[in-house]
C-alpha cells in the first residue's frame, strides 16, 4: 500500500499537481462523511489520479479509474498524493 | 400470477433510470418516499406469467449512513426485502460500480448484475469473461444496452430465475485480509450471542462490517454496551495497525477484491484516449468559456419555457375564456345566480388560470430532460458551483432558481434535479423570492401609475434584485440554522455525453406533466372555490345594490363578503406597512394567484373592467403616496406565495409543515422589510 511509497517521494496535495501529470493517492485529510464518500468513489490509497485540468482559478477535473470527475473548491488541497 | 418485487440499484450515471424505462414502459409513477425529499419511482411489467414490479433507487455509489439517498436504498433492501436487487453496472466503468455492488453482495439478496452500455464498453475495447466473473460475484450477469433496449428479455429472464431460487448462502464472502477479518469475526461472535435479534434480521457478517464501520444507524440500533465494547476496542487496534479510519482500509479492501475479479475477467485492449467528450469538455467547463456558454443554454431553456410555450399557453386561455363564456350563457344574462359564479369565476377562472402553465411546465423539462440525459447538467452544476456554494447551494439550484422568474411552481418540481435532500429543500423555500410572471402583472399595474417614465426601469430592477438578495440571504441563514450540516464539498462525476433517446425524454417530460395536471385538478380546484367563496359570501342584500351600475354592485358585494370583512380586520395590522382595508382585501385575494391583485384592487376600486387599467391607475394615485406604491410592490414579492406554490411545496417535500413554514415565513419576512421600508420611508418624504 502507500505506505512503502511514502517513505520514497515527497508527499504533497493534489492541488500542487499540474495539468496532464499524474500521481498516487495516499490519504484524504476529511471529515469522515467526505473521507467515507470519496472512497466509495474510488478515491483509495495508492490509486492513480491525473489530472485532466488543474484550475488556478476555474476548474479542478481528474480522472481516477477511468472516470472524469470535477472536484469543487477546497477539495484538492485535501487529497494527498505523492 | 407471481408477483416479483425488484430493487433497481447503481451508480448516478449508470444508464439506470433508461433501463427502469425500457422494462417497465409508460407503466410507472412517481411519488416521494414518506415524509422525505427523495423520489421514488416505481413501475411494472409482465413477464410469462409473472407481475414484476420494478423500484428505482436512489442512484448511489455507495450504501453508508452519511446521506439520505444511500439510506433509503439500504433501507429498502434490508427492510422490504425486495424478491430480487437489480445492481445497475456502467459495463464501461466497472470497478467503480461494482463497488456498490460488493455491498449489496454482503447484505446477501438474490442479486442480479446487469451490465449497462455493454455497446459502449466495447467500443472501447473492453472484452469480458462473463461466465468466469459472474462465477465469482455469485450472482448472474447480463448485458444491456439501456439507451437502445436491448438486454430486456435477457434480463427478465434472470430476474425470474433468481427470484425463484430465493435466497442462497454465498460461497465466498469479499474478503478484508487478516488483521480485519479476525476483529469481524470477534464482532461477529458478540453479535450472534448478544442482539439475536439483530442478527437474525441482518445478518451477522453485515452487522459486523458495519459496526466496524462505525455506520451510524447500526450502532444506533445496538442494545447491549458489551457489543460496542468489542466493536471500540477492535476499531482502535485497527487504527494502530493501519493508521487510518477501518472503513477507508475496508473500502480498499473492497477495491481489492474488485480489481482481483476484474483482472481474471477482463481485457482491455484499447487505452483510454483523448475522445470526443474531451474535446466539448475543453470549451463547456473552460474558465473562460465555461460561464456564457452555461448562460446561453440557460437562456434558451428560459426562451423555450416562457416564449414558446407563449402560443399553446394564449390558446388554452382561449379555451378556457370560451369555456368561461360557453357556461355563462347557460344562464339569462342578468341572472345573479351563484351556481354560475361559482363555475365560471371559481372553477374555470381558477383552475384554467393553473393549467394554461401547463405548455411551459412540458417544455421545461424537456429542456431539462434533454440537459441532463445529453450529461451536460452535471458540467452545469459545476460551472455555477463556485457561487452558488458560497450560499450553501448546490451548483445545479442555479436552475429551478432561474425558473423561478418564470413561475414558481415549475421551479420547484424542478428541484428534483437535486440529490441532497438539504440542498433540495433550502432551493425550495426560497424559490419564490424569485419575482415570478404573475407578479409583474402588480408591477405593471403600481409602477406607471407611481413613477415617471425615467423611474421605472429602475424601480422594476430593484424590486427583482431585492428578490435576488434576500433569496441569497435566506439561502444562507437556512444553511446556517435549520439546514445546518456539513455542506458535501462537490465532487461530481462528468460521464461522457450521450445522444438522448426520445423514448426516455419523453416518458420524463409526460411524468412532470400529468403530475401537474392532477394538482390542478385536485387541490388546487378546491382551494379555488374556497377562495371564491370567501370573496361572494356572505352577498349583500337586494335593497344595498339597488340602484348601483354593475362596478358599483361588485363593489359593495366585495366589501361585504368575508374577504372584504378579513380585510376591514387586519386593517390596523398592516396600517403601519402604509395598507388600507382596500389593499388588505387584494393582498388576501392574491394568495389564489398574484395576479387576481390587480382584479381586485379594480373591484374595490369600482374601476369597471380591467381592461380598461387606467381609470384604476388614477384612483390609486389619488389614494396613495408613491412610497406606499413601493411598499406594495415589496410586500407582494415577499409575502405569501400563490396557492399552487403552497400546494407544490407540500407535494415536493412530503410535509405540510415545510409550506406552512414557507407561507408564515415569508409573510413574516415581507411584513418586517415593508415595515421598515414604510417608517423610515416617512421619515425622509
Amino acid at each position: 500500500m502507500g505506505k512503502t511509497v511514502m517513505e520514497h517521494s515527497q508527499v504533497r496535495s493534489l492541488s500542487a499537481v499540474k495539468t496532464g501529470e499524474k500521481a498516487r493517492l495516499v490519504r484524504v485529510n476529511a471529515s469522515r462523511g467526505l473521507n467515507s464518500r470519496l472512497a466509495s468513489m474510488g478515491f483509495v490509497p495508492g490509486v492513480e489520479i491525473t489530472v485532466v485540468s488543474n484550475g488556478h482559478p476555474g476548474p479542478f477535473v481528474i480522472v481516477i479509474k477511468d472516470v472524469k470527475m470535477a472536484l469543487g473548491r477546497g477539495v484538492a488541497p485535501k487529497i494527498m498524493v505523492n | 400470477m407471481k408477483r416479483i418485487v425488484v430493487g433497481l440499484a447503481g451508480n448516478p450515471n449508470s444508464g439506470k433510470s433508461s433501463l427502469f424505462n425500457v422494462l417497465t414502459g409508460a407503466h410507472q409513477h412517481v411519488a416521494n418516499y414518506p415524509g422525505v425529499t427523495v423520489e421514488k419511482r416505481q413501475g411494472s411489467c409482465r413477464y410469462q406469467d409473472h407481475e414484476i414490479v420494478v423500484v428505482d433507487l436512489p442512484g448511489t455509489y455507495s450504501l453508508t449512513a452519511y446521506s439520505l439517498e444511500e439510506l433509503i436504498a439500504r433501507r429498502f433492501v434490508l427492510e422490504e426485502k425486495p424478491d430480487v436487487v437489480v445492481d445497475v453496472v456502467d459495463a464501461s466503468n466497472i470497478e467503480r460500480n461494482l463497488y456498490l455492488g460488493t455491498q449489496l453482495i454482503e447484505m446477501g439478496p438474490p442479486l442480479v448484475f446487469a451490465f449497462n452500455m455493454a455497446d459502449l464498453a466495447q467500443r472501447r475495447g473492453l472484452v469480458f469473461d462473463l461466465e468466469q466473473l459472474s462465477r465469482l460475484l455469485e450472482a448472474r450477469i447480463v448485458p444491456t444496452v439501456g439507451n437502445k433496449g436491448e438486454g430486456r428479455t435477457a434480463l427478465l429472464e434472470a430476474i425470474v430465475q433468481t427470484a425463484q431460487e430465493g435466497r442462497k448462502p454465498r460461497l465466498h464472502t469479499v474478503p478484508y485480509g487478516g488483521e480485519i477479518e479476525e476483529e469481524l469475526a470477534r464482532i461477529e461472535g458478540a453479535v450472534a450471542q448478544k442482539e439475536k435479534e439483530l442478527a437474525e434480521k441482518y445478518g451477522t457478517r453485515w452487522l459486523a462490517v458495519k459496526l466496524l464501520e462505525q455506520d451510524e444507524e447500526i450502532v444506533a440500533k445496538v442494545e447491549h454496551r458489551e457489543v460496542l465494547d468489542v466493536v471500540d476496542k477492535s476499531v482502535r487496534h485497527l487504527r494502530g495497525i493501519f493508521r487510518d479510519e477501518p472503513e477507508i482500509v475496508m473500502a480498499d479492501r473492497r477495491y481489492g477484491f474488485i480489481s482481483g475479479a476484474c483482472q481474471e475477467t477482463i481485457r482491455n485492449s484499447v487505452e483510454r484516449r483523448h475522445d470526443t467528450s474531451d474535446s466539448i469538455d475543453a470549451v463547456v467547463t473552460n474558465r473562460i468559456l465555461g460561464l456564457p456558454v452555461f448562460l446561453l443554454l440557460m437562456y434558451v431553456v428560459f426562451w423555450a419555457t416562457f416564449a414558446l410555450g407563449e402560443y399553446p399557453m394564449r390558446g388554452l386561455e382561449w379555451f378556457f375564456g370560451w369555456l368561461g363564456t360557453g357556461v355563462s350563457g347557460l344562464w339569462p344574462a342578468a341572472s345573479e345566480s351563484w351556481l354560475r359564479s361559482l363555475l365560471v369565476e371559481g372553477v374555470i377562472a381558477g383552475v384554467g388560470g393553473v393549467v394554461v402553465f401547463l405548455p411551459n411546465i412540458l417544455l421545461l423539462f424537456l429542456a431539462i430532460a434533454l440537459l441532463e440525459d445529453t450529461g451536460y447538467m452535471a458540467r452545469a452544476a459545476f460551472v455555477m458551483d463556485r457561487l452558488m456554494h458560497k450560499i450553501g447551494l448546490h451548483g445545479k439550484s442555479f436552475i429551478p432558481m432561474l425558473i423561478g422568474f418564470g413561475c414558481s411552481v415549475p421551479a420547484i418540481m424542478a428541484t428534483r434535479i437535486l440529490e441532497n435532500r438539504r440542498n433540495r429543500l433550502t432551493t425550495i423555500l426560497v424559490i419564490p423570492l424569485m419575482s415570478c410572471g404573475a407578479r409583474l402583472t402588480i408591477y405593471s399595474l403600481i409602477i406607471p401609475a407611481f413613477f415617471t417614465s425615467a423611474w421605472r426601469g429602475p424601480v422594476m430592477w430593484s424590486v427583482y434584485l431585492i428578490g435576488i438578495i434576500l433569496a441569497v440571504v435566506c439561502a444562507k441563514l437556512l444553511r446556517l440554522t435549520i439546514f445546518q450540516g456539513e455542506t458535501m464539498p462537490f465532487v461530481m462525476e462528468l460521464p461522457p455525453y450521450r445522444v438522448p433517446t426520445p423514448r426516455s425524454v419523453l416518458i420524463h417530460t409526460w411524468q412532470r406533466g400529468w403530475m401537474f395536471l392532477k394538482k390542478a385538478g385536485t387541490v388546487i380546484l378546491g382551494i379555488s372555490i374556497l377562495l371564491w367563496g370567501l370573496a361572494h359570501f356572505p352577498r349583500p342584500a337586494a335593497e344595498q345594490l339597488a340602484g348601483l351600475d354593475k362596478a358599483q354592485a361588485q363593489q359593495v358585494a366585495l366589501e361585504q363578503s368575508l374577504m372584504g370583512r378579513v380585510g376591514r380586520l387586519i386593517e390596523p395590522v398592516i396600517q403601519p406597512l402604509g395598507f388600507d382595508w382596500k389593499i388588505g382585501t387584494a393582498l388576501i385575494g392574491a394568495t389564489a394567484a398574484k395576479e387576481v391583485f390587480v382584479s381586485q384592487l379594480s373591484i374595490v376600486y369600482a374601476a369597471g373592467s380591467e381592461d380598461n387599467t387606467d381609470v384604476l391607475r388614477e384612483k390609486l394615485r389619488a389614494n396613495y403616496t408613491p412610497l406606499v406604491a413601493f411598499c406594495i410592490l415589496l410586500f407582494s414579492l415577499i409575502s405569501a406565495p400563490c396557492v399552487s406554490t403552497v400546494v407544490m411545496t407540500g407535494h415536493e417535500t412530503g410535509s405540510w409543515r415545510w409550506a406552512a413554514f414557507q407561507f408564515l415565513g415569508l409573510t413574516v419576512l415581507a411584513y418586517v422589510i415593508t415595515f421598515m421600508v414604510f417608517q423610515l420611508g416617512r421619515l425622509w418624504m
